[in-house]
């Protein structure tokens, strides 16, 4: 090996100006996009819940394909393929206003959204049938039964799997950098192209990963003790 | 609109040899193929993942620890990451430049052999402990215990999460097309460069990629049926 360390790249120069800005919109990225998945996976994951016919094909037409296709393609996707197709004045404003970011904001979501839609499909179905029955006697309307009874109950249930899930958003927002945002990974790289120091560069990207997914799954194990429903969840140490 | 369409559907007829021969299976004048990487990468990453899953359950703490850091540490790291730390580490290594193929393949196996190996983990605990406890009685010492009894019933606990991780994989692949490697993805960027029918041509290897992809999950759904 015929390498030569210098880690001082990486607190020189506008190295750690750059990673800070990479954490920044690694985080920026990752929060809009899991609001979007989050607000998806619920909506589909009740719909593939409930009785009517269409509206389950709906939710799971949309469950199948888009969780089945690489990230990736989805990115090239909504960058390259769909703005075309948008009105000129929405277009201008897009390239004016960070297209890459938000066709990443809007690939990375809708992807996970479908990822989110199974866990809390299998969240709500293990909830006993009883459960149901007894929201709709009691005069509550479907909806209210799913807002009042189901949900609340099958969101405490899924924070296991969810924080998983979530992490992988996190760890997928990296594929982005295929789009150009400048997010960590992408950040990592332009520090490897102007210091030629790959090892270092790689170094700091991977440690902020690694910070940052131990660091939400201890605060997310923390968060599902606190919630944890009494005789529901059977041990509160229970991890992964 | 229908004009459009139908010359859309051109594009996608002209293409398709290089899309799904080069870029699908991997013939032709690059070294290429989504199933030509897929493949070999889920055969040794498993494996990998079996030495890493046994290594968790290990007695000594000198094989359980290190293997534990393995997992934690590529379950908290994107895959890009990884496949970069391979396309610029390696060759600084060996000293000498490697080809994308074996990049990409290094770097799958190593990071799905994580994920692997906790499935292995999970399917040999979900093996009943009067099994081992009878083969040892029996006579067998603790490695054949594992391999002749603990294994086989654990592989067929672990069939459907397998095929699951499989899915996850299969899609990775598509990651490879970062550092130049000509799979599906990237010879539908080649494609496009030519074409610019990116619309038309990336909902193209989106259905490619789907069918394949549903299709092993239909597989997982009947397995888990038949096995439970």
């Amino acid at each position: 090996m015929n390498y030569t360390f210098n880690w001082s790249v990486l607190w020189t120069g506008e190295s750690g100006q750059w990673l800070l800005s990479g954490l920044i919109v690694t985080l920026e990225l990752s929060a809009l996009a899991w609001i979007l998945a989050v607000a998806l996976g619920i909506v589909s994951g009740a719909l593939r819940t409930v009785k009517f016919r269409p509206l389950r094909a709906v939710a799971t037409f949309y469950v199948e394909f888009f969780r089945n296709v690489p990230l990736l393609v989805w990115m090239f996707f909504w960058y390259f393929g769909v703005p075309p197709f948008l009105p000129e004045v929405i277009r201008e404003w897009m390239f004016g206003h960070g297209l890459e970011f938000w066709a990443g904001v809007l690939a990375l979501g809708v992807y996970s959204g479908a990822r989110f839609s199974e866990v809390l499909r299998s969240g709500i179905q293990s909830i006993p049938r009883t459960q149901m029955e007894a929201a709709v006697a009691s005069g509550l309307t479907t909806f209210q039964a799913y807002r009042y009874v189901i949900l609340p109950v099958a969101l405490r249930l899924i924070i296991p799997p969810a924080t998983n899930e979530s992490l992988n958003l996190l760890k997928n927002s990296s594929v982005a950098l295929t789009i150009s945002v400048a997010e960590l990974t992408f950040q990592t790289r332009q520090i490897e192209t102007y210091t030629a120091k790959a090892i270092e560069a790689l170094t700091a990207g991977t440690l902020i990963y690694l910070v940052l997914c131990i660091g939400l799954a201890s605060f997310m194990s923390w968060v599902e003790r606190r919630t944890a429903i009494p005789g529901l969840i059977t041990s509160g140490g229970r991890r992964r | 609109m229908i004009e459009s369409i139908a010359s859309g559907l051109d594009v996608i007829w002209r293409n398709l040899p290089f899309l799904m021969i080069q870029g699908f299976l991997g013939f032709g004048k690059f070294v290429g193929g989504t199933v030509r990487l897929a493949i070999p990468a889920i055969v040794l990453g498993f494996l990998l993942g079996i030495f890493i899953g046994l290594g968790r359950l290990a007695p000594s703490r000198w094989i359980r620890v290190p293997a534990t850091i393995y997992v934690e540490f590529f379950r908290g790291v994107p895959l890009v990451m990884v496949i970069f730390w391979m396309w610029f580490v390696v060759p600084i290594v060996l000293r000498r430049p490697i080809p994308e193929y074996w990049v990409a393949l290094t770097a799958f196996v190593v990071f799905e052999a994580a994920y692997l190996g906790e499935i292995v983990r999970a399917g040999v605990q979900s093996v009943a402990r009067g099994q081992v406890e009878a083969a040892t009685a029996l006579g067998l010492t603790a490695t054949k215990t594992m391999a002749y009894v603990v294994l086989p019933q654990a592989l067929k606990n672990m069939v459907p999460s397998l095929v699951t991780q499989m899915i996850v994989l299969f899609k990775d692949t598509s990651l490879a097309s970062i550092i130049g490697y000509v799979d599906l993805t990237k010879a539908a960027q080649i494609v496009n460069n030519r074409e610019i029918r990116p619309f038309e041509l990336y909902l193209f290897i989106a259905v490619v990629y789907f069918v394949c992809t549903y299709s092993m999950s239909l597989l997982a759904r009947r397995l888990e049926r038949r096995t439970a």
